[in-house]
């Protein structure tokens, strides 16, 4: 373990977790602005955040640790996610792999902590948010896997910081059909994963509709303050894996204080803008029926099942 | 024209009741309200006199009264002839003690879990304090098999809207069965009518149900100017339908935006919201009161100020715009279209009114069928034959724009007549009765006024008490997630309903 590797990752949880906030604020503010409104403010997740994290949790009676231990779970993965992947550099830590495997499986364990916190509470609500957010799991992360595996082929590694210095060295291969469909596919189950319109409404309090609220209805105080943020930071680590990938420039390629700067940069302005264009389009598209969905996400499925088959055929 | 035709009395009694009702509605009346009285004579024990009111959409009103010993309170069961008269009679049981013999869906129906044992709130002896004690069960038809679960929600619930309890079995997402229960918001309206001097009940009337005061004022005092038989100048009963129309205009524009914010379409409910807000505040230059509330009066109709008509059109054509966004937008149209069908012949069996009604084919309108005014050339009834969201959310948007033209048709003619003085209020004691089409569909109140101006009863027919039952039918195959759609489509009224 290096210096550099660790203060690059040092880096990378900070700015996530101080990002987070802000990229969902600018998020909510650009659709407010869209529709008329003038919405909460930019800080106004922060704010929220905060007074959050200084309430104490109300817990049911009879409730079991999963109660307490999900959101902590929840966090662990998100950060965890956040220093694997190359946001600002991609020095990698020696010895932890950065591979697409690890980042889906840390992924995941964000995922079951969530649904399991949703069967905690024993409601009806719970149960239901649970088992849709599984379906949709099971059908977002073989496409994660498979889109980002497509990219790996002519990087000839499965480490993402490989995988993303191959693409800064080969900046031609980033608008081959490979990788465009690849990107795209990722993009939509980005937005699947996120619990983003058309799978889920962020903004909803319809208990029937809800997803990733129906989960965490049950939760207040501190515990709901880190499943939000925690929430939060899987958006932040899968835009910007989808940044990095489809547009590279500027991660920095060593630890040098310079090229870690330009990589903060980089990435700020890019997951802002991303996130600034997603919420826009979101004011276009209404929430698919939930049968619809797997539609969507098989569709998502096949344009990386085909990345991934043009990726041995072009290389 | 300006005037309910008066009514055709039938007599009859418990043993004949069943036949009288099955003739009427042979010849194709709907029941549309049933009042019970509780008629004290000297020295007499309480007797109980049962009145069903029968309308025609020609303009036929019958009224049926039947009497009923208090001593041995039962009546034979208009279930099998009426789904409604099944409603009326549960209703009726829970509130006077009446019992209907033989009834298919002996459940309590307004009574409410706390409520004593055996306490009929609208009896003239009931405690209007009783002792409420802990709740009973309320058990619910459980529907068995494998993978069948519940979703009990409410009676509170996530979002600013009134309290009622669904409870849905389901298998995966579909729905199999939901059951509704209503009924927490009991006041005993009707109850706070008895007593009061008719010019009083105004104000109550207008309370009844906040988004409708227009509608349930106008069907009061009507029914207070058909008991008394005072004539209502020309000019007042045009500021009436005008009143009428600016509550359809703030309402149907509010849900348009709430259907389509149900699938997630926040934009359009956003500016719906900014045009029911503006249609608010000129009902407060109208009236001085954002919701219309004061200008109705008894024998009349008062404006503070004439309508702005610019703004009425304006507001119209942005309302048509917002739904042509909605529609064209081939994910909200795949969202509205198809969900949540009411079949046609549901809607006519079950007595659903209104939008619901003239969605599902049902081309019903108190303006056309009991109209108290000629609203003249620009007056149509919309209605849509698939019974879905689509068609309801169509249907309103083609009332928005009829009622737009309507206000402006109406103004004119109201600019062009002079204000008359106001007619005193006779004397005279009698009942009658007020039809009227509010926004939500048709209203109807039943008023008997006794000496010296005091009411002694009245009963008051929310459109959504017919309606809301049609709701679980339109519901089976649904999915859960597209029932708050599918509710706010249908958006009835739960005070309305509860009085």
């Amino acid at each position: 373990m290096t210096i550099e590797s660790l203060a690059v990752i040092v880096i990378h949880l900070a700015l996530a977790v101080t990002l987070t906030p802000v990229l969902i604020g600018v998020m909510r503010t650009t659709r407010a602005r869209l529709e008329g409104r003038v919405g909460g403010g930019v800080w106004q997740p922060w704010r929220d955040l905060r007074k959050l994290l200084s309430k104490q949790p109300t817990r049911a009676p009879g409730s079991t640790p999963v109660l307490t231990l999900a959101p902590i779970l929840l966090m662990a993965s998100s950060l965890m996610l956040c220093a694997l992947i190359p946001l600002v550099s991609t020095v990698a830590l020696p010895g932890v792999p950065g591979d697409l495997f690890v980042v889906v499986g840390v992924l995941l364990l964000g995922t079951v902590a969530l649904a399991l916190l949703g069967l905690e509470s024993g409601t009806a609500f719970g149960g239901m948010g649970s088992s849709r957010h599984m379906v949709i799991a099971a059908l977002v992360e073989p496409t994660v896997l498979l889109s980002i595996y497509a990219l790996s082929v002519p990087a000839g590694t499965s480490a993402l910081a490989a995988i993303v210095q191959a693409r800064l060295a080969d900046s031609a291969s980033l608008l081959n059909p490979v990788s465009l469909l690849a990107i795209f596919a990722l993009v939509v189950v980005v937005i699947a994963e996120t619990g983003r319109l058309p799978v889920d409404n962020p903004s909803t309090h319809l208990e029937l509709t809800m997803i990733h609220e129906a989960m965490i209805l049950e939760s207040g105080g501190r515990d709901l303050g880190w499943l939000e943020l925690g929430s939060w930071l899987r958006l932040t680590a899968l835009l910007g894996v989808v940044a990095n990938l489809a547009l590279p420039w500027g991660v920095g390629q060593d630890a040098a204080p310079l090229s870690l700067l330009v990589g903060v940069a980089a990435i700020t302005v890019k997951l802002l803008v991303l996130g600034a264009a997603l919420a826009a389009a979101e004011v276009f598209i209404a929430k698919l029926r939930l049968f619809r969905v797997p539609e969507l996400l098989a569709g998502s499925f096949v344009m990386a099942f085909l990345s991934v088959s043009a990726s041995y055929l072009v290389f | 024209m300006s005037r309910l035709a008066p009514p055709e009395v039938i007599l009859t009694s418990r043993d004949d009741l069943i036949d009288v009702i099955a003739a009427q509605l042979q010849r194709g009346l709907r029941l549309a309200l049933v009042a019970a009285h509780e008629d004290r004579r000297a020295g007499d024990d309480a007797c109980f006199r049962v009145v069903h009111v029968l309308l025609g959409s020609a303009g036929e009103r019958v009224e049926v009264v039947v009497e009923v010993p208090g001593t041995d309170a039962w009546l034979p069961t208009l279930a099998g002839v009426s789904f409604t008269a099944g409603r009326f009679e549960r209703e009726m049981r829970d509130l006077y003690g009446i019992v209907p013999r033989d009834h298919p869906q002996p459940y309590r129906l307004v009574r409410h879990g706390h409520w004593p044992v055996s306490y009929h709130p609208m009896l003239a002896e009931a405690d209007p304090h009783p002792d409420f004690g802990a709740a009973g069960g309320f058990p619910f038809a459980e529907v068995t098999g494998k993978g069948v679960y519940e979703i009990p929600v409410g009676p509170v619930h996530a979002g600013l809207i009134e309290p009622g309890h669904f409870r849905f079995s389901v298998v995966g997402e579909t729905i199999v069965r939901m059951y509704q229960r209503l009924y927490f918001v009991h006041r005993g309206v009707e109850k706070l009518f008895e007593g009061r001097p008719v010019a009083d009940g105004i104000a109550l009337a207008e309370r009844i149900s906040g988004d409708t005061a227009v509608g349930h004022s106008l069907a009061y005092v009507m029914a207070v100017e058909d008991a008394l038989a005072i004539a209502v100048p020309e000019r007042d009963r045009l500021v009436r339908a005008l009143l009428l129309e600016c509550e359809r205009l703030y309402n149907h524009i509010n849900d348009l935006g709430a259907i389509v914010n149900d699938v997630g379409f926040g934009i359009v409910n956003q500016h719906a919201g900014r045009l029911r807000e503006t249609l608010l505040r000129h009902n407060a230059r109208l009236t001085g009161h954002r919701l219309l509330r004061g200008a109705i009066r008894i024998g009349g109709a008062d404006l503070l100020a004439a309508p702005d008509l610019a703004l009425i059109a304006s507001v119209a054509d942005q309302a048509a715009e917002l739904v042509r966004i909605s529609t064209d937008n081939p994910m909200v149209a795949n969202r509205l279209n198809t969900t949540a069908i009411l079949p046609q012949s549901h809607a006519r069996q079950m007595g659903v009114l209104g939008y619901v009604a003239r969605a599902s084919g049902l081309g019903m309108d108190a303006r056309a069928e009991h109209p108290f005014v000629d609203l003249g050339a620009g007056f149509r009834v919309v209605s849509r034959q698939d019974g879905d969201v689509r068609a309801r959310f169509d249907v309103r948007a083609g009332e928005v724009d009829v009622s737009a033209r309507l206000v402006a048709d109406l103004a004119a003619r109201i600019a062009a007549l002079d204000p008359s003085a106001p007619v005193a209020v006779p004397f005279a004691q009698g009942a009658g009765l007020g039809v009227v089409e509010a926004w939500r569909g048709t209203l109807v109140h039943r008023v008997e006024v006794g000496a010296d101006q005091v009411l002694t009863r009245v009963k008051v027919v929310d459109p959504s008490f017919s309606t809301w039952p049609a709701l679980g039918i339109a519901l089976a195959d649904t999915i859960v997630p597209d029932f708050p759609l599918a509710n706010k489509s249908f958006n009835m009224s739960y005070a309305g309903n509860d009085l």
